[in-house]
């Protein structure tokens, strides 16, 4: 099996010249696998850079924000004292695919990083259908120059304090800023400054018709009418709604808010996919390495290294462990991949019963297949196995505040898999991960006030934080914002901004005695 | 096929444009977190950079978020014994990794956001909103060493300075202004000429002729009488002589080391002399330090000596005082350098001796100095010396300042309270 022993190189140093031979090894084995990429743009960087790029949420180019600097500061403490390693790699979904080299790594683990980010990511990035509907990988480094120069403008313009505060607002929302449904039409920098403009008069056009204070047809206006609700139906992409309709926002300041919002849905496919683009990325670097190494082209030192990181990397501390902090989403990909792989070569009975569809079947079709077709939630609803949840020993905890104790629930047995595999995948799902608030009302006709609906979901209420959200959502509307917080139809809390003084019952009582004398 | 760049010479301060954006933000915590820093720490590090600590709760970006409470299943991994049913104890909020759920989950942590400032950073804050006073007034005193500056143009001056350039745009502005009627003249009188000439000559036109002739000579003569170049034209450069500020200071540390003062104010006085010398040499290029303890005599002495040597007896300040007048005649010319003064005692001083260490102060110390401090740690009672220098407080406030020091937490206020930038 094994052919004729001959590494690419011995030693742990890089050089340029092996970077080079070992990506166009990688390239081979990789395209042997069928991996589809976007052209690789592999970057050498130092330490400090690599810690730039982190703080600015791993793109290239950012605007100038203080909340990236304290992300910096931290990082770089961190680094320091030596609590935490840096990652090594940073790859972003672009065309071409840029990864980041750190100067320090040794061959090994650039090597590593090769095939993990330059053959890994970059085909998940441009084969899932997710990140194909959502992003467009050659314009977003375009749009970034240009949210960075726009931005950079209206700070010479309208001073930087002034646009900090709307940024700070906006990335309060961010989250809230994502269409989950429609489908943006990506545009190059040429295009999107044109449109700028255009947009700009068009939509405060828009907006004045909107709050037009001139009743515009009295004779057609019955008494007794509902008034019409607007927005006709809930808005749930809040950062939307308010960028078209917010009464007093300058275009700048809706153009502003409509770039925090086109990142965060640049962003977004990689928080649904965040297991399964790691565990394609960490389980194709294991293969393309191992196939290197059973062709006898890398060394047994070069192995060693390899392994010893990549079990580092998808270490699963147990629940009881100092290091738990949930499930790691580089060990759950990497042993769902390997076990569909599993199933397909080597299937049990109990495989057979569950995934009688890839059972047997091709493996690589298989594994492109659920790559391309899924994410987080739907891959871990289709493809855990009950084999996988023994190994990993899944186990569920209910936590109802109603409860003295938690109980346990499903756990893996033949009872629980059916749960547990649910419940994961519920895990995952962002919209049950975050709270479901939507735009339900604003007053057109009264005090232009927007009111929003928290939907409870499982009694759980909103966290301390919500009151500070809603000063930045009263920033950007300018008019009062209320938020209910409703579980079952029944509104369970009230949140004002600005506050509402507490109506004092008694006080209406004095009121009336006095009316009364 | 791959490209491999390499960007390692690529600036790597992209964040620090964000990173100066986050201090800014937070200047009022970070400058609380510093002046606590201040006063706590060692004296030896006072001058390397510092590590803050702000509550991460003033720092954090809200986001909506599930709160405690509700009902909720969480998955975790690595069973041992749990099966479908039990019952668990619920752990401590917050506690550890044990079904607590997902960190991130759970509510935001009211962890302290710690990191460190540079030594510049450091000092900036430190220092912020404070100057020294008198800097600009008293430097106008030497006048040994000036420096020529450019000031504009002026209408007179040495002939080795005239400026070319505006001289000569004088110049022909103003023979634009003298010539301009007589020049449009001249060039219709010479076209009406020209056409006359080409007509037939009959007498009639032979006078006309004649007339513009006349007229033309005149006019060229008019023309030719106005100066190339007149004395009204000539700019010259001007420069003015700037005194430049000497660059050095020194400053005078004058401490009573009789038997009253413990170990432990002299550590306070210390703090104290730490702040200022590095406050001055921010402000200075060259800061020198002199020593000088006293108890019934004044000796100067080196930093060791200074604080933590032990002397007994009584205690005249006036002495301190006078050898610091003698030191300055003899080693710190007053055009040439900045003096400070910085006295720290118990208050304790020979009853007779107080006056006149008031009017030495007032009459030969004050005039050649920049700014005399005087800081009194612990007093029981305040004493004859406190009262006097009160009343210099009163007759040169701007370049004398007083306070005590109760204790440690004291020093960086008060030394915020000398040198705090005031208003005029």
């Amino acid at each position: 099996m094994k052919k004729k022993y001959q590494p690419i190189s011995e030693g742990s140093e890089w050089t340029f010249d092996l970077i080079q031979k070992y990506d166009e090894e990688i390239r081979r084995v990789a395209e042997h696998y069928r991996l589809d990429t976007y052209p690789n743009q592999i970057e050498i960087i130092g330490s400090e850079q690599m810690m730039d790029a982190y703080s600015s949420i791993g793109m290239p180019i950012g605007y100038s924000h203080w909340s990236y600097g304290k992300q910096f500061i931290s990082v770089n403490q961190n680094y320091k004292r030596g609590v935490m390693g840096l990652a090594y790699e940073i790859v972003i979904n672009s065309d071409p695919c840029i990864a980041y080299l750190m100067e320090e790594n040794s061959m090994t683990m650039q090597a590593l990083v090769i095939a993990h980010a330059c053959y890994g990511h970059n085909s998940f990035f441009k084969g899932n259908y997710l990140f194909k509907t959502w992003t467009d990988a050659s314009s977003i480094i375009d749009y970034l120059v240009f949210s960075k120069n726009y931005i950079a403008e209206c700070e010479e313009r309208h001073g930087v304090s002034e646009v900090e505060n709307l940024l700070d607002s906006c990335h309060a929302l961010m989250n809230y800023g994502v269409d989950r449904y429609k489908r943006p039409y990506p545009i190059s920098v040429e295009l999107e400054k044109k449109r700028q403009k255009d947009r700009e008069e068009y939509q405060q056009s828009q907006v004045n018709a909107l709050w037009r204070t001139i009743p515009a047809d009295k004779h057609t206006r019955r008494s007794g009418d509902t008034k019409p609700l607007f927005p006709s139906e809930p808005q749930e992409n809040l950062l939307y709604f308010i960028e078209k309709n917010a009464p007093r926002l300058e275009s700048w300041q809706r153009e502003i808010i409509r770039i925090v919002r086109k990142i965060a849905q640049y962003f977004y496919p990689q928080r649904q996919t965040q297991v399964m683009n790691e565990g394609w990325a960490t389980f194709w670097h294991y293969t393309l390495l191992n196939h290197l190494y059973d062709e006898g082209k890398v060394s047994d030192g070069f192995m060693l290294e390899f392994l010893q990181s990549h079990t580092g990397v998808i270490f699963q501390p147990s629940f009881d462990h100092p290091a738990y902090s949930g499930i790691n989403p580089y060990a759950l990909g990497f042993a769902m991949f390997c076990d569909i792989r599993r199933i397909c070569e080597d299937p049990t009975d109990e495989d057979k019963e569950w995934f009688p569809d890839i059972a047997g079947s091709d493996w690589l079709d298989t594994l492109h297949f659920a790559m391309q077709n899924f994410k987080d939630e739907s891959f871990i609803l289709q493809y855990l196995s009950p084999r996988l949840m023994r190994e990993m020993k899944f186990f569920t905890v209910l936590d109802d505040d109603k409860k003295e104790m938690l109980e346990i629930g499903a756990i893996h047995d033949e009872a629980g898999y059916q749960e547990i595999r649910e419940g994961l995948s519920r895990q995952y799902n962002l919209s049950v991960s975050e709270p479901d608030i939507q735009i339900v009302n604003v007053d057109l006709h009264g005090d232009r006030s927007l009111t929003l609906q928290h939907k409870r979901q499982k009694r759980r209420p909103l966290g301390d934080s919500t009151e500070e959200v809603l000063k930045h959502l009263h920033r950007l509307w300018t008019f009062p914002v209320h938020l209910e917080s409703l579980y079952e139809g029944k509104v369970e809390k009230h949140y004002h901004c600005p506050p509402k003084p507490e109506v004092d019952p008694a006080m209406f009582g004095v009121g009336f005695n006095f009316l009364g004398v | 096929m791959s490209y491999i760049v390499d960007r390692r010479l690529n600036g790597k301060d992209k964040s620090s444009v964000n990173r100066k954006r986050f201090l800014d933000r937070y200047k009022k915590q970070i400058r609380e977190a510093v002046s606590d820093a201040a006063t706590e720490r060692s004296i030896t590090d006072l001058d390397s950079g510092e590590t803050v600590t702000i509550p991460q709760r003033n720092i954090s970006e809200p986001v909506f978020q599930h709160g405690e409470g509700g009902d909720r299943s969480i998955i975790h991994t690595g069973n041992k014994e749990f099966v479908t049913g039990d019952e668990v104890q619920r752990p401590e909020s917050g506690g550890g990794g044990s079904g607590s759920g997902q960190a991130s989950d759970s509510g935001e942590g009211d962890d302290e956001f710690m990191f460190s400032l540079s030594r510049d950073e450091y000092l900036d804050f430190l220092f912020d909103g404070l100057e020294l006073p008198n800097l600009v007034k008293q430097h106008l005193k030497g006048t040994d060493n000036f420096r020529y500056k450019h000031a504009g143009v002026v209408s007179d001056g040495n002939p080795s300075k005239i400026n070319i350039i505006r001289s000569m745009r004088t110049s022909l502005s103003r023979r634009m202004a003298l010539g301009g009627s007589a020049r449009k003249r001249l060039k219709e009188a010479k076209l009406e000429l020209q056409l006359l000439l080409q007509e037939d000559a009959d007498a009639e036109q032979q006078a006309k002729v004649e007339l513009l002739e006349e007229e033309i000579k005149k006019l060229m003569d008019r023309l030719t009488r106005i100066p190339y170049l007149d004395t009204y034209d000539l700019r010259y450069n001007h420069h003015v002589k700037d005194p430049i500020p000497s660059a050095q200071a020194v400053m005078f540390c004058l401490m009573d080391v009789s038997g009253s003062m413990t170990q432990s104010m002299k550590e306070m006085a210390k703090r104290f002399y730490m702040l200022l010398y590095l406050f001055l040499e921010r402000s200075y290029e060259k800061t020198e330090i002199v020593f000088i303890r006293h108890h019934t005599s004044a000796k100067e002495v080196d930093e060791q000596e200074f604080f933590y040597s032990r002397e007994a007896g009584g205690t005249v300040v006036s002495s301190a005082l006078k050898l610091m007048d003698q030191i300055i005649t003899e080693r710190y010319p007053v055009d040439q350098w900045n003096i400070y003064g910085a006295q720290a005692s118990d208050g304790d001083n020979w009853n007779d001796d107080s006056p006149v260490c008031k009017k030495f102060l007032t009459e030969k110390l004050l005039p050649m100095s920049q700014y005399f401090t005087y800081v009194e740690i612990m007093p029981r009672t305040h004493q004859s010396l406190w009262d006097e220098y009160k009343l210099v407080e009163g007759t040169c406030g701007d370049q004398f300042a007083m306070q005590e020091i109760k204790s440690l937490e004291d020093i960086y206020p008060v030394f915020r309270e000398l040198f705090q930038r005031r208003e005029l």
